[in-house]
């Protein structure tokens, strides 16, 4: 069962095929499964790679191991389905990842994914001592982000530091840095974006 | 299936280094790659000196850079960069190119003069026009119409010239689907009925990548809020919703009231996180 829907995927010659295998594959919700629904974040079928990142979400945990391995270097639009998987899932192993894709990543659709994704980990999994570090580290980074010259890239770090600012640790931080950003952006969107922050955090 | 790159809008920009100065010499050089360039260059940093306006308005009547069928490649920059510089100044000049006979000068002045915003160009962009969609057929052996029809009718609607719009209803029935848009995209800017949005929205859903790109990036010029949900559910690549969401939300944005948010605002913002 669980090799016929494997072999769907792997089989599949025209796009709605491959739709309709992976979304059968996300649906059975398998372990085994995982590698194949991380290949299909790089067939360039983005219907089919929406699905595999859903599938992916809805394994949670159990994907991150191999979400990380499997990073895939070449091709930036399977890196950014996948940080999206990983952003998503939201455990803290991620952390590392997600900071070097947010601040050197050369595409914006993975950099804007990571950068979401900073904010909101699921900190209560590290240790208390951890805990601190980890936060800090994410705040750095998205305050560095949040200065970048393309304006989606600051956006999404936005977004980071207000799904962060629910930390009580690090929250007055990132208000001052929020009010401080309320003074300095240049682009209204941004800018509004920012103001939105300020209110939800 | 197989599509472009999704981040082409810009992905990298590799720009040699020139001061003022040396872009506005380079303008005049006896290298015409170097002209090209420069004049590229003062439009990509906005440089807006006397000197750049005006060696960049000298530059529209170039006859050194040519190409083989006979265009003019440094005028098309020129005129481009004095769009992004948006010294009126230049208004009378890019008149003037729209009499010229290489198109791609008369699309780069069209949209440079709907940029500049100043209303005496709008009876030479309805001279483009004349003759209706009768007249706006390909060009034999050549990638375009007779007339840069997509670039006049967006300048007319950003214009708000609404003189124009008896030239620019016929051109809904277009049987070219991007100049339909145009005509669309105007004809909302010009009334504010929203038959026109939804026209667009429906093209969302078309079948063909390129044009649904070319349709989202119209409802995000016109801040078409209710596409703000069809936007973000359409089958494009996210960097392009996030750029149409973003026209809309600046659309919502109140120039002289920076502290306050409406709900328009809001929810488009909220579908944007979603797009991250």
């Amino acid at each position: 069962m669980t090799n016929d829907l494997i072999q769907a995927v792997e089989q599949a010659d025209t796009p709605a095929t491959l739709i309709a295998a992976v979304r059968a594959l996300a649906d059975a919700r398998l372990e085994a499964g995982i590698p194949t629904l991380i290949a299909a974040l790089g067939y360039n079928n983005p219907g089919a790679a929406l699905i595999a990142v859903e599938g992916l979400i809805q394994m949670g945990e159990s994907a991150v191991g191999l979400l990380l391995e499997k990073l895939d270097g070449y091709n930036y639009g399977a890196r950014a389905y996948a940080i999206r998987a990983l952003a998503a899932i939201a455990d803290p192993r991620s952390l590392e990842v997600l900071n070097t894709a947010a601040l050197n990543d050369f595409a914006p659709s993975v950099r804007r994914a990571a950068a979401k994704g900073l904010g909101n980990l699921h900190w209560h999994k590290l240790s208390p001592e951890q805990i601190q570090s980890a936060q800090e580290k994410a705040f750095y980074t998205l305050r560095q982000v949040s200065q970048d010259s393309d304006w989606s890239i600051r956006y999404a770090a936005i977004v980071g530091l207000q799904l962060l600012a629910k930390e009580p640790g690090i929250k007055p931080h990132i208000q001052t840095h929020l009010q401080q950003m309320l003074g300095s952006e240049s682009d209204r969107a941004v800018r509004a974006r920012v103001q939105l922050a300020t209110l939800s955090s | 299936m197989q599509e472009s790159n999704p981040e082409a809008d810009g992905e990298t920009e590799v720009s040699p280094s020139l001061t003022v100065e040396q872009a506005i010499a380079n303008l005049t050089h006896e290298d015409v790659s170097l002209r090209y360039y420069a004049a590229w260059w003062l439009g990509k940093f906005q440089i807006d000196t006397p000197a750049a306006v005006n060696t960049l308005i000298a530059a529209l009547n170039d006859e050194a850079d040519r190409t083989e069928l006979g265009g003019y490649p440094l005028r098309r920059n020129a005129a481009r960069a004095l769009g992004k510089i948006g010294d009126i100044k230049a208004v009378p000049a890019l008149i003037e190119c729209l009499d010229g006979s290489d198109f791609y000068v008369r699309e780069a002045a069209a949209q440079s003069l709907g940029m500049l915003g100043n209303p005496a160009c709008i009876p030479a962009l309805k001279q483009l026009l004349f003759g209706g969609i009768a007249a706006a057929v390909q060009v034999p052996g050549m990638p375009h119409l007779a007339q840069p029809y997509e670039a006049v009718m967006e300048a007319l609607g950003t214009l708000q010239a609404t003189e124009a719009i008896p030239l620019i209803k016929p051109f809904l029935e277009h049987p070219v689907e991007r100049v339909q848009y145009s005509a669309t995209r105007a004809m909302y800017q010009l009334t504010k009925e929203s038959v026109y949005g939804e026209s667009l929205v429906k093209a969302l859903a078309g079948k063909d990548i390129q044009l649904r790109r070319v349709a989202l990036s119209d409802l995000g010029a016109i801040g078409y809020l209710p596409a703000a949900s069809a936007i973000a559910q359409s089958a494009v690549e996210n960097s392009f919703k996030l750029i149409a969401l973003k026209g809309l939300l600046e659309n919502q944005l109140e120039p002289f009231k920076p502290e306050s948010l409406n709900d328009g605002a809001v929810k488009v913002m909220n579908l944007m996180d979603t797009l991250l």
